[in-house]
């Protein structure tokens, strides 16, 4: 294959990788690295620098309509960066010292649980919490435009949520991710924060995160720039295109189809880690 | 406690900033990505074996020497960096929004984190 055949092939392949990742909420990177390993036999740590150089373009491109809704939380955002941050660093220093083996695996695993996670029924019924001591100090109480008018919420369990983001981190460096659904469940079921401000304040994190391993990687070597060329474009065009097709048609059905295909990409991902292909 | 309107006038400016941060670079990579295919295209392609890249591409200095001949490869990688700085810049303009807000406790985090990213963008091996 010429070098031209395969950048198209990769750009449209990485469109259809951006496209399932808006569909699902899941992000471009969980489809892209199966997809450059699996089919394109690209080695892993190519694969994680690609797709890390991807989730920053999505991330960054989707930031600007969330922060209009009024929803995502500045305060909670930027102190829990410091653990995603500090944790992409490790990610991103374990990827050189781990077997890509078990890259595979680990990355089988964490997409199992995301795929099931963005499944889960959630109850969106305002939450009765008392105000916290380490949330008063951080400031992290606010409010979001709801139903009903400005619903203000109550942050609980600060410490156990760094914890979490400090894990969600290190997997978006190990395994060039952006780990939302990670993200969204220490905000939501571990901090108490309302779904929607998750959500949102979750994709501001996912690119300061993923910047962060990225300088690691580009140091390395592991960003090529003939692989993330027409990943990076295909990819962000890919999510556009999908936040359009959101924004008009009630996905459920689309989404629980894709979610399939994240579930065979999983099992793919562990065969072939276990089996010692990757 | 409402929410604060301090906060709202960053994230909007902050907002901006990331569009149009994404959109330079998505055309930096794409005018290299063009040099790069009619230079190139027409040769095989090798991503199986890892060998990393040479070290021109690897560091910032080398990275803007590669790009100002011209060369396709060390355009798209400027395009690449240009990506990865647009958060970093999102976080330094966050330092200044809480300064301005007089929240010494956010500047101090904040600052952490641009620390973080500094080290990883510049120290890291």
């Amino acid at each position: 294959m010429t070098i031209l055949e395969f950048s198209l092939l990769l750009c449209a392949s990485s469109l259809v990788a951006g496209l399932v990742g808006a569909l699902t909420g899941l992000g471009g990177g969980v489809v892209l690295v199966p997809l450059l390993t699996l089919l394109f036999k690209v080695d892993i740590r190519y694969a994680v620098g690609a797709s890390l150089v991807s989730v920053i373009a999505t991330s960054s491109g989707a930031a600007a309509a969330y922060v209009k809704e009024g929803f995502s939380n500045i305060r909670i955002g930027m102190f829990l960066e410091i653990a995603t941050t500090l944790g992409a660093l490790l990610g991103a220093a374990l990827a050189t010292r781990v077997s890509t083996h078990a890259i595979a695996i680990v990355f089988g695993l964490v997409l199992l649980f995301s795929a099931y996670f963005s499944r889960k029924p959630r109850s969106q019924a305002a939450r009765e919490a008392p105000r916290d001591r380490i949330a008063d100090w951080l400031r992290l109480n606010g409010s979001f435009p709801g139903t009903n008018g400005l619903t203000n919420y109550n942050v609980q369990n600060v410490p156990l949520g760094w914890a979490l983001m400090f894990v969600a981190g290190t997997l978006s460096g190990l395994l060039g991710i952006g780990s939302g659904a990670m993200k969204v469940l220490a905000m939501d079921q571990a901090m108490k924060i309302p779904f929607k401000v998750s959500t949102t304040t979750s994709n501001f994190m996912i690119g300061v995160t993923a910047a962060a391993s990225a300088g690691v990687y580009l140091n390395r070597g592991y960003i090529d720039p003939g692989l993330a060329m027409p990943v990076m474009l295909g990819v962000l065009a890919g999510s556009l295109l999908g936040a359009q097709i959101l924004m008009r048609v009630h996905a459920k059905w689309l989404r629980l189809g894709f979610s399939l295909v994240i579930v065979l990409l999983a099992i793919e991902m562990l065969y072939n880690g276990i089996s010692g292909r990757i | 406690m409402l929410k604060n309107w301090g906060d709202q006038k960053i994230e909007i400016i902050v907002g901006q900033l990331l569009r149009v941060g994404v959109l330079l670079s998505a055309s930096v990579v794409f005018i290299g990505g063009c040099i790069y295919l009619v230079r190139h295209g027409g040769s095989p392609v090798n991503y199986g074996a890892f060998q990393g890249e040479p070290a021109d591409l690897k560091s910032i200095g080398g990275i803007f020497r590669f790009a100002a001949r011209m060369h396709g490869r060390g355009i798209i990688q400027l395009g690449l960096l240009l990506l990865i700085a647009t958060p970093v810049t999102r976080v330094a303009f966050s330092i200044f929004g809480f300064a301005e807000e007089r929240d010494g406790r956010y500047v101090v985090f904040t600052s952490i984190v641009f620390a973080i990213l500094m080290y990883s963008l510049f120290a890291s091996v």
